[in-house]
């Protein structure tokens, strides 16, 4: 039987985090009432001319460094051609040929333990559409608050003459996704959030015998609107191929949507068949033209990126890979992270509390780290309390979701609610006594021999004290009390 | 002073007669409608007459007289704007029924900087449909009259703006050109025409045909007028990314009637396409009186100029066909009823709304930038260009000025090349040349032909608009064609 492989190309938009327009002074921002953001220019008017956003083109320039590129010296802007309501002009001014901002860069992932070094064809500037909305019946209407908004297009290389990577799974096209998006918000061109479609996902798929190098017929997907959307999408999509090729049968060139709920794809019809787009150079816009020294002082000034940052902390903290990508996936969390890890004694401690309840609590929000009101410097007093014994590890779970819901410093929070564990031996003497006494049953099987039966009388102790004895010290008294 | 007779004074006269109180705006704007309302019948210059916009402009002016306040240049003088430049909440029509009651929301920059200087706009002016034309036969609403004989064109496609101020119906006028639109109309209605160096003056606002080609530029009665008007039309716009900035020169300063040293080239392939003797004649009579008054001429010789019009039409279409793709009746103009989907709407709307040429270029343009054709076309096309251009580059090393004819022939009859569409694109085989390598050029009267005007074009280097002007100022003081006036 032949064994299959997927060869996977990744198309992803990104909307630029300008504060303008890619060729006006419009603001840029999501929703709002519909056509209040908008001037002759993003209307495409008769007689309007676009002019650069400087802050867009160096967005994707930094965007392209930290994806190793090359930039093009000069660089131009072209007309994509087509017919659609959403696009006031007729055509939309992107980058097409050989002359995009960035080319020829790449993206590490490590999946299962293998690392490769995934090739980024070309980085691109072009500007968005408007939105088009079926109301009722025949009627539609157009929103242009997002048309001409700055975005950038990232493509993968698949030739391995590149002398890079392919991406080879869904796996491996989910993780090039985490990662391009996590260098995305490091550098702040992008908000990443899919959901709303700033950040949007266009793979496609070919899958041939392996060992070949020729590649198979592809298929686009479209509709793709979150991470686990990619991920089961391209599954679908590479089974299905692999059950047609086994039964001999072609696959058609097409694009096709995905279901989500049905989990499924299927071909798309109309317009998004093949197109003539006529491309060709933007007579209204001079060359980029690009000063080499300015570059380099992009590059310098480049955040650390994840991947380093990932490096850095397995050799400073001691984190393993699987915890250091989680807390690198985000800028905010990797910076709330280190804020507090450098300014306590055990940087895993810190690393289970911000992977366990601080990422659940910031998901649950819908929140990045840098919004909470939980700042690191809670995170290490509440780690100190717990280290002194003022309270138990149960009662800080309660006291972290408490500064998170409220901000106030854990000692307030302690104080203020009564947590402070109980140290006194008397007090919980007193407690390990009544326990004793109202389970003689319990007791007596335990002297006979069931000693797991302890845990049964510490849950009874903490049952009783709302979790707040100490944990070591109810121990020693039950073990004293109930004898060997 | 009588109506009519103030209105056939030049742009500088009638600036002199408001600044020193000789006459207020009001009256000056009350000529030029009053001659308007009684000779565009004949003429059909205007598309649209902006009567209430001129007199409030006027009034606005008049106050500002009256309480001393300081006064822009050209306060009080008319002008006539080609009607594919946007003005605000008033008609913009490019001549074609697609801009259906359409009224910018915005100023073309030009517009602007017109009544910043303290233009009176009277109205807006006729031409060929979407500037695609040189005769305005390709309006969508009606064919302009030339002055000199109403049963000819007065050229294209800014005839309604040459014959404008050919027929004192403006004292200045704005026109654009792509291939000749403005030095061919000129040419035919016998008044000054100039098209700049690409770049020279902004186009946001120009609604565009071949966005690397069109150039707005001035129609004047002399080339006085014509400086005052590159003065107040020109320089940089950070609305437009391809206008240059470059500091804008007083125009007027480089008016001197010398031209002793002046080095003209004559190049030969000009006076060869179909030029008619006449022409070539009054031309070379022309460049003699130069070498009279002082400057040095020599034939000259540019091959690449016999691909100037293949190549024009190839880029200029392909541009149009995507410049045009906006007007798809979705949010301004028309829009065609009863359609079951968009596409269907975009379809039958372009259908409705466009005519034949404008038809005939967006589909010889979508077929230049197709693929698999976009090498052969487009690509070589641009090739052609940089070549045309470097001719250019080549001829300015050892010339100030070149001069050739602007039109082969002088107006043709209405409806006599409309048959013919080769013929009536041979017209613009002098003036295509200067439109491809970006460089500036005007067109002056040089003497009649049977009783048509006949002009002479003067290109030179980029940017140096003053030395063209000054050489045609110098030929405009030793004759007197600029002063005839057609009988109305």
């Amino acid at each position: 039987m032949i064994e299959y492989e997927p060869v996977i190309g990744m198309e992803v938009h990104a909307e630029l985090l300008t504060e303008s327009k890619m060729f006006c002074g419009c603001k840029v921002a999501f929703g709002g009432e519909p056509n209040t953001r908008c001037c002759p220019v993003c209307l495409g008017l008769p007689g309007s001319l676009p002019v650069i956003n400087r802050r867009a083109v160096e967005f994707v320039v930094r965007t392209a460094l930290a994806l190793n590129c090359k930039i093009n010296q000069n660089s131009i802007f072209h007309r994509k051609n087509y017919f659609y309501p959403d696009l006031p002009k007729g055509y939309q001014i992107s980058q097409y040929g050989d002359t995009p901002i960035g080319v020829n860069g790449y993206v590490e992932i490590t999946v299962n333990g293998v690392t490769k070094r995934i090739g980024i064809r070309r980085v691109h500037l072009e500007e968005d559409t408007g939105k088009l909305f079926h109301v009722e019946g025949d009627l539609s209407q157009i929103d242009y608050n997002r048309s001409g908004v700055p975005l950038m297009e990232i493509v993968t290389e698949h030739d391995p003459s590149a002398g890079f990577d392919q991406i080879n799974s869904a796996d491996e096209a989910r993780e090039y996704l985490v990662q391009l998006r996590a260098i995305l918000m490091y550098l702040g061109v992008s908000d990443g959030k899919m959901e709303e479609g700033s950040l949007r996902c266009e793979p496609n798929v070919s899958v041939r015998p392996k060992g070949s190098d020729t590649f198979g017929t592809r298929t686009e997907i479209k509709n793709l609107n979150s991470f686990r959307a990619v991920h089961s999408g391209l599954l679908y999509e590479i089974e299905r191929h692999k059950k047609a090729l086994a039964r001999g049968e072609k696959i058609v060139h097409e694009t096709r949507r995905w279901d989500d709920v049905r989990g499924r794809t299927a071909p798309m019809r109309g317009k998004e068949l093949e197109q003539e787009y006529r491309y060709f150079p933007e007579p209204d816009l001079p060359p980029l033209s690009f000063d080499p020294d300015w570059i380099e002082e992009q590059r310098r000034s480049l955040p650390e990126l994840p991947q380093q940052k990932r490096k850095r902390y397995i050799e400073e903290y001691g984190l393993s890979e699987t915890d250091a990508s989680v807390i690198t996936a985000s800028r905010a969390l990797a910076e709330f992270y280190e804020a507090a890890a450098s300014s306590y004694r055990d940087p895993k401690i810190v690393a289970n509390w911000v992977m366990g309840d601080f990422l659940r609590l910031l998901n649950a929000a819908d929140i990045e780290a840098d919004e909470s009101k939980l700042k690191p410097e809670m995170l290490v007093d509440m780690l100190r309390l717990v280290d002194d014994g003022t309270i138990s590890g149960k009662i800080a779970k309660t006291v972290f979701a408490e500064m998170f819901q409220t901000g106030k410093p854990p000692r307030e929070i302690v104080e203020g609610s009564g947590l402070v564990q109980i140290t006194d031996e008397s007090e919980i003497e007193a407690v390990v006594q009544q326990v004793i006494d109202e389970n003689p049953n319990e007791v007596e099987r335990y002297r006979g021999g069931k000693k797991e039966l302890l845990g049964f009388f510490v849950g009874q102790v903490m049952r009783l004290t709302k979790g707040k004895a100490n944990p070591g010290m109810v121990n020693k008294l039950l073990k004293e009390k109930l004898g060997a | 002073m009588a109506e009519n007779e103030l209105c056939k004074l030049t742009a500088h006269e009638i600036a002199f007669l408001v600044r020193s109180k000789q006459v207020t705006c009001r009256e000056v704007a009350e000529a030029f409608l009053g001659r308007v309302s009684s000779l565009d019948e004949k003429v059909r210059a205007y598309v649209t007459i902006t009567e209430d916009l001129a007199l409030s402009q006027s009034d606005a002016l008049d106050k500002k007289i009256a309480s001393g306040d300081e006064l822009p240049p050209l306060a009080g003088v008319p002008w006539a704007i080609k009607d594919n430049m946007c003005t605000r909440g008033v008609l913009t029509t490019c001549s074609s029924k697609i801009l259906y009651n359409y009224k910018p929301v915005y100023d073309a920059t030009v517009v602007r900087k017109v009544v910043e200087s303290g233009g009176i706009i009277i109205g807006k002016t006729n031409l060929d449909e979407f500037a695609m034309g040189s005769s305005t036969e390709n309006s969508a609403f009606f064919t302009t009259r030339n002055p000199w004989d109403l049963d000819r064109v007065p050229g294209g496609s800014s005839g309604g703006s040459a014959a404008a101020v050919a027929a004192d119906l403006a004292a200045l006028a704005l026109g654009s050109d792509t291939g000749g639109s403005i030095r061919q109309p000129a040419a035919f209605c016998g008044v000054v025409g100039m098209k700049p160096t690409y770049g020279r003056v902004s186009r946001y606002g120009l609604i565009a045909f071949a966005s690397s080609l069109d150039q707005i530029g001035p129609f004047a009665k002399d080339v006085t007028d014509c400086a005052l008007a590159m003065s107040v039309i020109s320089g940089r716009d950070p609305m437009d990314s391809t206008s240059l900035d470059v500091p804008v020169p007083d125009y007027t300063k480089s008016l001197v009637p010398d031209v002793k040293g002046i080095k003209i080239g004559v190049p030969v392939e000009f006076f060869a396409q179909g030029v008619s003797p006449e022409i070539v004649e009054l031309v070379w009579r022309a460049v003699e009186a130069f070498s009279v008054l002082g400057a040095e001429y020599k034939e000259t010789s540019m091959p690449m100029v016999d691909y100037g019009l293949a190549t024009y039409y190839i880029i200029a279409p392909a541009e149009c066909s995507s410049n045009l793709a906006r007007y798809d009746g979705v949010r301004y103009g028309l829009r065609s009823s009863d359609s079951p989907d968009p596409l269907t709407m975009f379809r039958k709307t372009r259908e409705e709304g466009f005519g034949p040429e404008v038809k005939q270029r967006i589909m010889a343009g979508t077929y230049a930038l197709s693929a698999g054709y976009y090498d052969a076309y487009y690509l070589k096309a641009q090739k052609v260009r940089t070549l045309i251009r470097q001719d250019f580059d080549k001829l300015f090393e050892e010339f100030d000025v070149l001069i050739t004819p602007t039109t082969p022939t002088a107006a043709f009859k209405i409806g006599e090349r409309t048959g013919d569409p080769f013929a009536m694109k041979l017209n613009d085989v002098c003036t295509i040349p200067a439109s491809m390598a970006g460089i500036p050029a005007i067109s002056v009267p040089c003497g009649f032909a049977d009783g048509l005007p006949v002009g002479m074009q003067i290109m030179g280097k980029p940017l140096d608009e003053a030395t063209i002007m000054r050489v045609a100022f110098a030929f405009e003081q030793a004759t007197t064609f600029h002063k005839q006036k057609p009988k109305l």
